[in-house]
C-alpha cells in the first residue's frame, strides 16, 4: 500500500525529477575532476593562478579553455590561442539556438542564461520534451555546473602551485589524455572523422619543428580538406533539424 | 595590457556572441545540417591536432616516449569507457612511473 506503483500518475514525474537531478549531480561531479586537472594543468603549465580562475569564469567551457591553456603553455601568441578556443566554441552557437526556447522570457533572463550554454546543458535540455521541464533542466544544470566548474578549477589551480614539478608526476600527459577521452564518441561514430583528424594529425606533427607554436594545431584543420570523403556517410543522411544532441554526451566536458 | 589575459577576454567575448546565437535567432534562422557537421567535424579534428602535438612534441622537437606512452594508456583506458579521473589518473601514473624509470 505505500509502495507507490509506476502507474501512480503523480509518482512518474516525481521519479523522473530525481533521476534528472541525480544524473546532473554525477555530472557536476565528473565536471569538478575535469576542473581540478585543468586549474592544476594551467598552473603547473606556468601560467599564474588568476588565467585559469579568470578563464573558467568569463569563458565557461572546457574544451575551448585547456585548448587555449595548452597553446598559451607551449608558448603560442594570444591570437593563436584565442583562435584555437573560439573555432572549438563555434559549436556552442549551434547548442544555443537548440535550447534557446528553455532559457526563459524576459531579456535579462536570457542575456544571463546565454552564458550556461554548454555540451551538457544541451544535452540535458535535449533529453526532456515538456517546456517547463526544459527549463528546469537548462537551469539547474546550467547553475550547478558553472558552480562545480569554477570552484573546482580554482581547488586545481591552488593545489597546482603547490604541488611544484608536474613532470615527475607525469601530468603533462594528462592534457592529451583529456583530450583524447573528449574525442574518442566522435572518432568511433565516423570514419570520415577519423580520416580528417589522421590528416590533421599528420599535418600539426610535421609542421610543429617549423612553425610557432599554436600555429600548428590550426593547420590540423586542413584535415578536412584532404579527407574529401563526406563525414555524413553515416546512416543518418536525413536531414536532421538542428539537433546536436547525436555528439552530446552527458559527462563529457564542455 | 597583458598577452594572455587579451587572449581571454577575446576568447570570453567571442564565445558569449556564439551563446547568444540561441536568444537572438531563435525561430528565425535555423543553422544548415551541413555547416552544423562541419563545425562539429572541424572541432573534433583540432582537437585530435591539438592532443596529438601536445602528446608527441615539446617546444619544435619530440617530447620522449614517457608522455606519448602515458596519453595511450589513458586512450586505451578511455576506449574501455573508463571513468574520467581514472583515465587523468592512469595517463599521469604511466608517465611519471617511466620517467622514475629513467625513460625521458
Amino acid at each position: 500500500m505505500a509502495s507507490v506503483t509506476p502507474s501512480d500518475p503523480a509518482a512518474v514525474p516525481a521519479r523522473a525529477d530525481r533521476r534528472l537531478l541525480r544524473d546532473i549531480a554525477l555530472v557536476c561531479l565528473a565536471d569538478a575532476v575535469v576542473g581540478v586537472s585543468f586549474g592544476a594543468i594551467a598552473v603547473t603549465g606556468g601560467l599564474p593562478v588568476w588565467v585559469p580562475v579568470l578563464m573558467s569564469l568569463i569563458v565557461f567551457a572546457g574544451s575551448a579553455q585547456f585548448s587555449t591553456v595548452a597553446v598559451l603553455a607551449a608558448g603560442g601568441g594570444p591570437v593563436a590561442a584565442a583562435a584555437t578556443g573560439l573555432l572549438l566554441n563555434t559549436r556552442t552557437a549551434a547548442f544555443s539556438l537548440a535550447v534557446a526556447d528553455a532559457l526563459g522570457r524576459s531579456w535579462p533572463v536570457r542575456l544571463v542564461g546565454a552564458h550556461l550554454v554548454t555540451d551538457e546543458t544541451a544535452a540535458f535540455v535535449l533529453a526532456q520534451r515538456d517546456p517547463r521541464r526544459r527549463r528546469a533542466a537548462f537551469w539547474i544544470s546550467g547553475l550547478g555546473l558553472f558552480a562545480a566548474w569554477n570552484l573546482s578549477v580554482l581547488a586545481g589551480a591552488l593545489a597546482g602551485s603547490a604541488l611544484g614539478d608536474t613532470a615527475r608526476f607525469g601530468l603533462d600527459a594528462a592534457f592529451p589524455a583529456v583530450l583524447l577521452a573528449l574525442v574518442l564518441p566522435a572518432l568511433r561514430g565516423s570514419a570520415g572523422v577519423r580520416r580528417a583528424a589522421a590528416a590533421g594529425v599528420v599535418i600539426a606533427v610535421a609542421a610543429t619543428p617549423v612553425l610557432p607554436a599554436g600555429v600548428p594545431v590550426l593547420l590540423a584543420l586542413t584535415g578536412l580538406l584532404v579527407a574529401r570523403t563526406p563525414w555524413r556517410g553515416t546512416p543518418s543522411r536525413t536531414p536532421r533539424s538542428g539537433s546536436p544532441s547525436r555528439k552530446t554526451s552527458p559527462g563529457a566536458p564542455s | 595590457m597583458n598577452a594572455t589575459l587579451v587572449a581571454v577576454l577575446v576568447l570570453a567575448a567571442g564565445t558569449y556572441v556564439f551563446r547568444l546565437a540561441g536568444p537572438l535567432l531563435h525561430g528565425r534562422v535555423e543553422l544548415p545540417a551541413r555547416v552544423q557537421e562541419l563545425l562539429t567535424v572541424g572541432a573534433t579534428v583540432l582537437l585530435v591536432g591539438l592532443l596529438a602535438t601536445g602528446a608527441l612534441t615539446e617546444g619544435h622537437g619530440f617530447a620522449g616516449w614517457a608522455r606519448p606512452a602515458g596519453v595511450l594508456a589513458g586512450g586505451v583506458l578511455a576506449w574501455r569507457k573508463a571513468p574520467f579521473a581514472v583515465v587523468v589518473v592512469g595517463a599521469a601514473a604511466t608517465t611519471g612511473l617511466l620517467r622514475l624509470a629513467g625513460v625521458p
